[in-house]
C-alpha cells in the first residue's frame, strides 16, 4: 500500500518533469536574468527607459504597441516618466482624429491619453512593406513566445519571454558563418535565427547593431544591452501591472497567514473535548 | 429534510411573528447549526466546503468581469485586455476568475477520489454522488465556454474541436455543430452564445449544488470507517466543530489559489493564448487546459472520431453507474487491502492519462522527438490507450469482480469505537459484524 502510494507519487513528479510540446528544431532562449524575476522582483526604471528608447527608435519602424497609450509611460510600476516628459512624447507624434465638424478626418499632435500609432493602417499594408512578413503586435510579446518549455521549468523560471525576445535579437547567425547547406535552404530575404519560436528563417533582418541608440544616461549602447533593456521593456508592456501584482500577494498572504494560524488555534481549543 | 428535529426555540416576539410564517431560522438551527456529523470526517471531507466557496468566488469575479468584457470577435480580445489594464483591479478578476478555474478542478478532483476511496457513492448516497456527477459535467461544460471568451489563439482552436466532435453524431452531428455554431464555422454567434451560456450555467450549478447538499442532509455525511452513524455517541453538532474545521482548511486553500493568483498567474494557461484568435493560423499543437487533459487522452485514444466521441463522454458517465458496479458492501477503502491498491492504481492512471493527453499522439512518451513510425515506439498516443484501456477495466471488471473476491477487514463496531481505538490502541480489536 506505501509503496502504491510513494509509486504514485514518484510518477507524479517524474511526468511532471517533463512537458509540452516545442516547435521543430527551436533552440531554447538564453537564460539571462532580469530584476523583475521572482516574487520580490521588480522593474529597473532605468533600464525601462533606455528600452522604451530601443523600442521607439528602432522596433516601432515596423512593430505595433496598439495595447499600449502615452500615458501608461508615467504610471506607477513603468518607466516612470514624468508627466511633461509623456506629454512632450506624446506630441512628437501625429495622430489621426475625427471627423471633424465638416466631416473630414484631420491629424493632430498626440495626446498622454492615445495608443501608439501603428507604423501601418493594416496586416496588408504591413506584409506588403515586409517582403510578406508581418512584424507582430509587441504589446503582449512576452507573454505569448515562450523560451523554453518543461512543466518543471517553466513553474521554476518563468516561460522565458523577456529571454525568448532577448535571444531572437542577439541570436541571429551572420550570413557570412552560415553552413553551405543552410545557404542551399536559405529563403529570400530570410536570415537565419535559430531562436526563431517559427522555424528558423526569419523575415527581419538583424535590427540592433553596435551604437544603434544612444542612451540618455550615457550607458554605452551595444547590442547586448539594447537588446536586454527592449525586453525588460516587453517584459513591462505585457504585464504592467506586475510590481501591483506582487505587492497585493504579499498582503493578501500575510492577511491569509495569520487569519489560518487563528483558525487552527480556534479549531485545536473547539476540538479539545472531542473524542 | 432528514428525520433530525431542530431545536429551535425563537426568542423575541419578532423572530416567533416571523417563524410562523417562514421557519427559515428553524431550518439553519437544524441543519447549518445543530445537524448531526460524524465526529471522524478529516481533512478530505473539508473540500465540499471549499467548492462552494470557489463556486461563490468564480460568480462574483464573474459577474464583475462581465462588466467590463465585449463579447465581439473584433472586440474580445482587446476588452480582456482592457480588464487587465484599465480597469481598477481588473487584472486581479481576471488572474483569480482564471485561475480559480483550476483551483475549482484541483478541489473537485480531490473530492471525487475522496468519495471513491471512502465509497461515499454507495447506498444510501446513490443519489447524491449522481447529482455530483452532474454537477461536475456542467461544470466543464462551463469552464470550456469560459476559455473560448478571452478569444485568443488556443480559445479559437480549442472551441473548433470541442464543437467539431459533436459532427461525429450520426444523423444529427452536422446539425447539432451547426446549432452550437450558430452558423458554418466558429465565429461571432459562437462567441456570444458561449458568453450567453457560460453566465448562465454557474446558477444552473448553484441549484443543482443546492440539491446536493439537501441529497446529502437526508442521509447524512459517509465517514472514513464508512460505518454509519449508530448513536448519538458517534457525532457531534456542525457547529461549532466543522465550521471552524472547514474554515481553517479553507482559508488554507485561499493561500495555495493565492499563490498562483498573485506570483505565478499564467502557469496553468496557455502562452498562445495571449495571441489574438486568427482563423487561417492554425496552432503546432492545440491542447485542452489541463483538467481536461486525460479525457482529451482518451477522446484520441480510438482511432475512429465517433468511436473517440463515445468513449471520452462513456468515461465521464460511467460515473453514474459507479454505485452499482462495485459490488462491495464495504465502503471505505480503509477495510478493503485489495481495493485499497487497485484505487491508487486507478489514481496513477489518470495522471498518467493526463500526460498522454498533453503531447502530440505520435511522438516518444514524454519527449518532443517524433517516433519512428516503422518501429514499435511507446508513443503519447499508445499510453493513452493502454491508460484507456485500463481505467474502463477499473469500472468494468476491477470493481464488479473485487466485491465478490476480496475479503475485507474487519470493521469497527461503531465510529465512537474506531475514533477511541486510534487514540488508545490497547481497547483496539473489537471486530463486529
Amino acid at each position: 500500500m506505501n509503496v502504491l502510494k510513494t509509486l504514485a507519487i514518484a510518477a507524479a513528479g517524474l511526468v511532471l518533469s517533463f512537458g509540452a510540446a516545442q516547435a521543430e528544431g527551436q533552440k531554447t532562449a538564453k537564460d539571462i536574468s532580469y530584476s523583475f524575476e521572482w516574487p520580490f522582483g521588480h522593474f529597473d526604471r532605468e533600464q525601462l527607459q533606455r528600452g522604451y528608447k530601443v523600442y521607439k527608435e528602432v522596433c516601432s519602424n515596423c512593430h505595433a504597441m496598439h495595447q499600449m497609450s502615452f500615458r501608461n509611460l508615467s504610471q506607477p510600476g513603468g518607466p516612470e516618466f514624468s508627466d511633461e516628459q509623456v506629454k512632450a512624447l506624446a506630441a512628437g507624434y501625429q495622430v489621426q482624429d475625427g471627423p471633424n465638424e465638416t466631416g473630414d478626418m484631420f491629424e493632430r499632435p498626440g495626446l498622454p491619453s492615445d495608443r501608439f500609432p501603428s507604423p501601418f493602417p493594416n496586416e496588408q499594408a504591413s506584409r506588403a512593406a515586409n517582403g510578406g512578413a508581418y512584424p507582430p503586435d509587441l504589446s503582449l510579446i512576452t507573454k505569448s513566445r515562450p523560451g523554453w518549455y518543461g512543466t518543471i521549468n517553466q513553474l521554476i523560471n518563468g516561460i522565458g519571454g523577456p529571454q525568448y525576445v532577448y535571444s531572437v535579437l542577439t541570436g541571429y547567425t551572420p550570413d557570412d558563418q552560415l553552413t553551405e547547406e543552410l545557404k542551399k535552404e536559405q529563403p529570400e530575404g530570410k536570415y537565419h535565427n535559430p531562436y526563431f519560436a517559427n522555424g528558423h528563417w526569419i523575415g527581419m533582418p538583424p535590427p540592433l547593431s553596435d551604437g544603434a541608440v544612444t542612451f540618455d544616461d550615457g550607458t554605452p549602447s551595444t547590442v547586448d544591452q539594447m537588446a536586454r533593456d527592449v525586453s525588460a521593456f516587453l517584459a513591462w508592456t505585457a504585464e504592467p501591472k506586475m510590481e501591483q501584482r506582487k505587492r497585493t500577494g504579499f498582503m493578501v498572504m500575510i492577511f491569509l497567514g495569520i487569519l489560518a494560524s487563528l483558525l487552527y488555534l480556534v479549531k485545536k481549543k473547539v476540538w479539545a473535548d472531542v473524542h | 429534510m432528514s428525520g433530525h428535529a431542530s431545536n429551535y426555540q425563537p426568542k423575541s416576539a419578532f423572530a416567533k411573528w416571523f417563524h410562523e410564517r417562514l421557519p427559515i431560522m428553524d431550518m439553519v438551527q437544524g441543519q447549518v447549526l445543530d445537524f448531526p456529523t460524524p465526529k471522524n470526517l478529516n481533512y478530505f471531507w473539508t473540500f465540499g466546503g471549499i467548492l462552494a466557496v470557489m463556486l461563490l468566488i468564480q460568480i462574483v469575479t464573474g459577474v464583475v468581469l462581465a462588466m467590463h468584457y465585449t463579447p465581439h470577435v473584433d472586440m474580445a480580445f482587446d476588452s480582456v485586455e482592457h480588464i487587465m489594464r484599465d480597469v481598477n483591479s481588473g487584472w486581479m478578476l481576471r488572474y483569480m476568475h482564471a485561475n480559480g478555474a483550476s483551483m475549482f478542478f484541483i478541489a473537485v478532483y480531490i473530492h471525487m477520489f475522496r468519495g471513491m476511496y471512502y465509497g461515499s457513492y454507495k447506498a444510501p448516497r446513490e443519489v447524491l454522488w449522481m447529482i455530483g456527477v452532474l454537477i461536475y459535467l456542467i461544470m466543464m461544460a462551463t469552464a470550456f465556454m469560459g476559455y473560448v471568451l478571452p478569444w485568443g489563439q488556443m480559445s479559437f482552436w480549442g472551441a473548433k474541436v470541442i464543437t467539431n466532435l459533436f459532427s461525429a453524431i450520426p444523423f444529427f452531428g452536422d446539425s447539432i455543430t451547426t446549432l452550437l455554431w450558430g452558423g458554418y464555422s466558429v465565429d461571432n454567434p459562437t462567441l456570444n452564445r458561449f458568453f450567453s451560456l457560460h453566465y448562465l450555467l454557474p446558477f444552473v450549478l448553484a441549484g443543482l449544488v443546492i440539491l446536493h447538499i439537501w441529497a446529502l442532509h437526508v442521509v447524512g455525511n459517509n465517514n472514513p470507517t464508512g460505518v454509519s452513524v449508530k448513536s448519538a455517541q458517534d457525532t457531534i453538532p456542525f457547529s461549532p466543530y466543522y465550521t471552524v474545521k472547514d474554515a481553517f482548511a479553507i482559508v488554507v486553500f485561499l493561500m495555495f489559489y493565492a499563490a498562483w493568483v498573485f506570483f505565478s498567474p499564467n502557469y496553468l494557461g496557455h502562452a498562445i493564448n495571449y495571441q489574438e484568435a486568427n482563423p487561417l493560423v492554425t496552432p503546432a499543437h492545440i491542447v485542452p487546459e489541463w483538467y481536461y487533459l486525460p479525457f482529451y487522452a482518451i477522446l484520441r485514444a480510438i482511432p475512429d472520431k465517433l468511436g473517440g466521441v463515445i468513449a471520452m463522454f462513456g468515461s465521464i458517465l460511467i460515473l453514474f453507474a459507479l454505485p452499482w458496479l462495485d459490488t462491495s458492501k464495504v465502503r471505505s477503502g480503509n477495510y478493503r487491502p485489495i481495493f485499497k491498491q487497485f484505487f491508487w492504481l486507478f489514481v496513477i492512471n489518470c495522471i498518467i492519462l493526463g500526460f498522454a493527453g498533453s503531447g502530440a499522439p505520435d511522438n516518444y512518451f514524454l519527449s518532443h522527438e517524433a517516433a519512428n513510425p516503422d518501429k514499435w515506439a511507446l508513443t503519447y498516443k499508445l499510453v493513452g490507450q493502454i491508460c484507456t484501456a485500463y481505467y474502463f477495466l477499473h469500472f468494468l471488471v476491477i470493481l464488479p469482480l473485487l466485491g465478490l473476491l476480496e475479503t475485507p477487514k474487519p470493521l469497527p463496531a461503531s465510529i465512537s469505537d474506531a475514533v477511541l481505538a486510534r487514540s488508545n490502541p490497547s481497547t483496539a480489536h473489537v471486530p463486529a459484524e
